[in-house]
């Protein structure tokens, strides 16, 4: 007898949802108890298409190998001393950034994603969250170990986890995923599957790991591009339960719509840090922040929702702003951080005259008009030995947590300032889009633990912002922060390399 | 008019899958990036087992692709020997 | 001389992370202790979940048991993610060829109607028991506290997903992959008087609220008993009816059962030696547990196995519970 080979998606469905069963002895409700507080109405989990279909036998085997390939390269890296093959120290700087602010997200992400794999009443996409789980927490463990040489060879990796759950910028992820996390299931899938790794996610690994490759560094490339191959299957999942819920009940798509509209918003926000990464941080350029917007935003985001708008979904709300922000946002950003340089876990400097020549030509829009001339202003007090830091502790935005640094984008030269009154207390935003979304849910904002007021209420140790950066940060002061002028970072890169 | 895309790994293997891909999507367009290949085509794009395996000359599953896969963008259909991606027009 | 010089500067300025050396000292860290220890956030959450605002996000009292350090669960395995990927590729290359032999040689067709039939009746079944042992330990994961114990209860739900799928294969090899053994066997599960206490109390398990009383639950009372009399014992019996060869499609499930073992024996050893009070508790439910999982058991096995096979189950659930040191 010769067996009729069953194909891939029978298969799948025979070895994955019919282990479900429907209860009879105890209440369904019970084991499952987070599917209906959000208002989403799910009337046939059957209808759910599985995007890929890896059995774990298939899993093991795939991603054993990749991680067999990973870590061989982790391997000669560090026995080959790789870390003297990045452009310049400066680069160094952006990956410190990674491990203290983006690493933690994955850890958060396979946290979310253990919650719904548990919690859904769907075995398909329950599974499909169980993998995302564990993919995400071979996300965190790859980063620590392509880090792990670095830290033994410069500053600012060493206290990640302790500078992530303090440190004041760092808030600004933190919060990010903290939101997504205490939201219920759908609202989990919508912020982090779907508006994040399906819309945003291009924008943070793919820009910035050929940025990587493009700086010598081998290990982060290498980590980055193979976690990539994991979020291909991610973004896929995003798009399969938007479409899921969107053909699952009409009620669901305003819900939907607002989610969208929140989580793009608070994406974008995130990404102010990439944006200023990509255009200050890496000495060899790949693209513009701006490019890159246009690429994987624009016109990829374009494409997908003009897709969906047989559902009735529409673009965002504020996606025009964005059109705008992407001409100032990494200038700001960058800005913001160098003003704070000495309350940082990394190094600032200013660009140099042929990086400055390479943002006007990328910005000729805004860059000469409003940004090069601050610059040049810097390096002029620089040279009279005026290096400035602000010393006042600024006002951050109640919902997205970054200084309060960001511009109207129809006037560069205003500083935007939007607020609310909730419960007679007033709140500080620092767009409409941060000030929206507080309106829609004043009740989970007002919670933000927002490092400025808790420095001023004496929750972070000391007196002084010394003491906190010093006790409460964990900061090794005089080297982990300010300038890389002068920083021992760069002096050992300097005796490395054999320059004076 | 919207592009779905896939990138892929520059390394031996994808040389061979892209060689497929443009044998089979003869109007896509291929973009070299700093260790990255990325495909683009207008509204659909398809790789095929069977043109794989020819360019490889071994048996290859296309959950393989997913070894040497950066990202890709658009509606994902795969089964025992395609994967395509699409966008509603 | 450039070369000499530049080694002696090749010093590195520090050897690990500083939370791993504030744990073990200035001294190079291990992959698995850099990808473990300290990982999950501690303090500072900005918002309560909306599903459970009586707790953080990441919150110790989701358990009666109390640890000064959840860190302290370590697994002796070792395992973050790559050499858990790795370790599984390696049995599941092992299980292929041995599914791979089975089919290719047709095995299936030298099993008897009596050997096809106490398959689909007493063992494809428990695909839907390692489903719920999946679920088990998802909670576990999400709600447990650490990444030392969270990483561990997530290797081990994946790996019951694949249990799960191993077992649904062994029903597609029997009836020539079209699914018929596996309508089959379900039914079973649904309607099967003998299984009817075994899937109230799968179910039951899935509702309840301390994860690491239904992680106990499941990995040491449920699991146990379930591994020695479906697959040590039932090994034996199919052997006696001309089924040896099915042995060699739940080798793995007995590797792997070894395996995890090892770790959860070790997991409830520092668990018990951590405090009276933990140790009580672990106690009450071991005995709520075995209680209940053994009147679930007693009609199925009754119909499987010889009068004598759930005591001598029982017999190695006590020999794991004495190990580990729960006691009265």
């Amino acid at each position: 007898m010769s067996a009729k080979k069953l194909n891939l998606k029978d298969k799948y469905r025979l070895l994955t949802r019919d282990l479900d069963w429907e209860y009879s002895y105890a209440d369904r409700k019970k084991a499952f108890p987070y599917e209906e507080f959000e208002g989403i109405k799910i009337t046939d989990w059957s209808k759910w298409e599985d995007p890929f279909r890896l059995t774990m036998d298939a899993y093991w085997k795939y991603q054993a190998e990749k991680e067999k390939k990973l870590y061989a390269i982790f391997d000669a890296f560090a026995q080959n001393n790789g870390h003297l093959n990045v452009t310049d120290a400066r680069y160094v700087n952006a990956i410190k950034i990674f491990l203290t602010g983006v690493s933690p997200l994955e850890y958060q992400a396979y946290q979310g994603y253990a919650h719904v794999g548990r919690q859904f009443g769907g075995a398909g996409a329950r599974v499909a969250c169980q993998m995302q789980s564990i993919d995400e927490l071979r996300h965190v463990q790859t980063q620590i170990h392509a880090m792990s040489h670095y830290n033994k060879y410069f500053d600012g990796f060493q206290d990640w986890t302790h500078m992530h759950d303090r440190v004041w910028y760092l808030s600004v992820p933190k919060s990010f995923f903290d939101d997504a996390r205490s939201a219920g299931p759908f609202e989990f899938l919508i912020a982090i599957s779907f508006s994040f790794e399906y819309v945003l996610t291009n924008l943070l690994f793919v820009p910035f790991m050929s940025g990587a490759a493009h700086n010598g560094d081998m290990a982060t490339c290498t980590f980055g591009f193979s976690a990539q191959s994991d979020e291909a299957r991610h973004m896929t999942l995003g798009l399969e339960i938007i479409k899921f819920l969107l053909e699952q009940h009409e009620d669901n798509v305003p819900i939907v719509q607002k989610w969208i509209d929140k989580w793009f918003w608070r994406g974008t926000r995130l990404l102010s840090i990439v944006a200023m990464m990509m255009d200050y941080m890496l000495p060899n350029k790949v693209m513009s922040w701006k490019e890159a917007w246009e690429v994987y935003f624009e016109e990829a985001g374009g494409a997908l929702f003009k897709d969906l708008a047989r559902y009735g979904i529409r673009m965002p709300k504020f996606v025009e702003t964005t059109e705008k922000e992407k001409e100032h946002i990494s200038h700001q950003a960058w800005w913001i951080f160098y003003n704070y340089g000495h309350a940082a876990g990394f190094h600032t400097w200013i660009p140099s005259d042929e990086e400055l020549d390479w943002l006007s030509e990328k910005y000729p829009d805004t860059f000469d008009k409003y940004y090069r001339p601050r610059w040049e202003l810097a390096r002029k007090m620089e040279a009279e030995g005026k290096r400035f830091y602000s010393q006042a502790l600024p006002q951050l935005c109640t919902t997205c947590q970054i200084p309060m640094g960001f511009t109207e984008m129809d006037d560069p030269t205003q500083i935007a300032y939007r607020s609310s009154d909730y419960e007679g207390e007033k709140y500080h935003f620092c767009s409409d889009g941060c000030k929206h979304i507080f309106d829609e849910e004043p009740e989970k904002y007002v919670q933000s633990w927002l490092p400025v007021h808790q420095i001023y209420q004496g929750n972070c140790g000391g007196a002084s912002v010394e003491e906190v950066l010093r006790d409460y940060y964990k900061l090794n002061l005089g080297a982990d922060n300010l300038d890389i002028k002068g920083s021992p970072d760069e002096q050992r890169w300097k005796e490395w390399k054999g320059v004076a | 008019m919207s592009k779905v895309y896939i990138a892929l790994q520059d390394n031996d293997e994808s040389r061979y899958i892209i060689e497929a891909i443009e044998e089979d999507n003869p109007d896509a367009t291929v973009i070299h990036h700093p260790a990255m290949i990325r495909i683009e085509n207008e509204n659909s794009l398809i790789v095929k087992r069977e043109t794989v395996e020819e360019k490889m000359g071994r048996d290859w599953n296309v959950q393989e692709l997913h070894l040497n896969l950066i990202t890709l963008g658009g509606n994902v259909d795969e089964d025992d020997d395609q994967l395509s991606l699409s966008w509603n027009v | 001389m450039t070369i000499e010089i530049k080694t002696s500067t090749l010093e590195p300025v520090r050897n690990t992370f500083a939370n791993i050396e504030r744990r073990f000292g200035d001294k190079p860290a291990s992959r698995y202790q850099e990808a473990t220890y300290d990982l999950q956030a501690e303090t500072n959450f900005h918002y309560r979940p909306l599903w459970q605002p009586e707790f953080e996000l990441n919150d110790k009292n989701r358990t009666k048991i109390v640890m000064e350090d959840w860190y302290a669960l370590k697994d002796p395995r070792q395992f973050y993610y790559g050499a858990y990927v790795q370790q599984r590729a390696k049995m599941q290359e092992a299980a292929e060829s041995s599914y791979g032999f089975f089919e290719k040689r047709n095995l299936a067709d030298y099993l008897s109607d009596d050997v096809k039939n106490l398959l689909i009746t007493y063992l494809i079944p428990l695909r839907h028991i390692e489903n719920t042992a999946n679920l088990n330990n998802m909670y576990g994961c999400a709600f447990g506290y650490g990444t030392a114990i969270t990483q561990a209860l997530l290797y081990n739900a994946m790996d019951r997903l694949g249990i799960a799928q191993y077992l649904s294969r062994i029903g597609l090899m029997l009836d020539g992959n079209t699914g018929q053994s596996l309508i089959e066997s379900k039914q079973h599960w649904m309607e099967n008087p003998a299984w009817q206490g075994m899937r109230a109390l799968c179910e039951e398990m899935t509702t309840v609220e301390d994860w690491f009383e239904v992680v106990l639950a499941q990995n040491l009372v449920m699991d146990t008993l379930i591994f020695n009399l479906f697959y040590e014992q039932l090994d034996g019996k199919l052997a006696a009816m001309g089924g040896r060869d099915i042995a060699m499609l739940t080798e793995f499930m007995q590797a792997w059962n070894k395996d995890v073992s090892k770790w959860f024996d070790s997991v409830l050893k520092t668990v018990v030696s951590e405090s009276d009070e933990n140790k009580a508790l672990l106690h009450a439910w071991t005995e709520k547990w075995q209680a209940k999982t053994l009147e679930a058991l007693r009609p199925v096995t009754h119909e499987l196995l010889e009068p004598a096979a759930l005591d001598q189950a029982v017999a190695e659930l006590e020999k794991r519970i004495k190990k580990a040191g729960i006691t009265a």
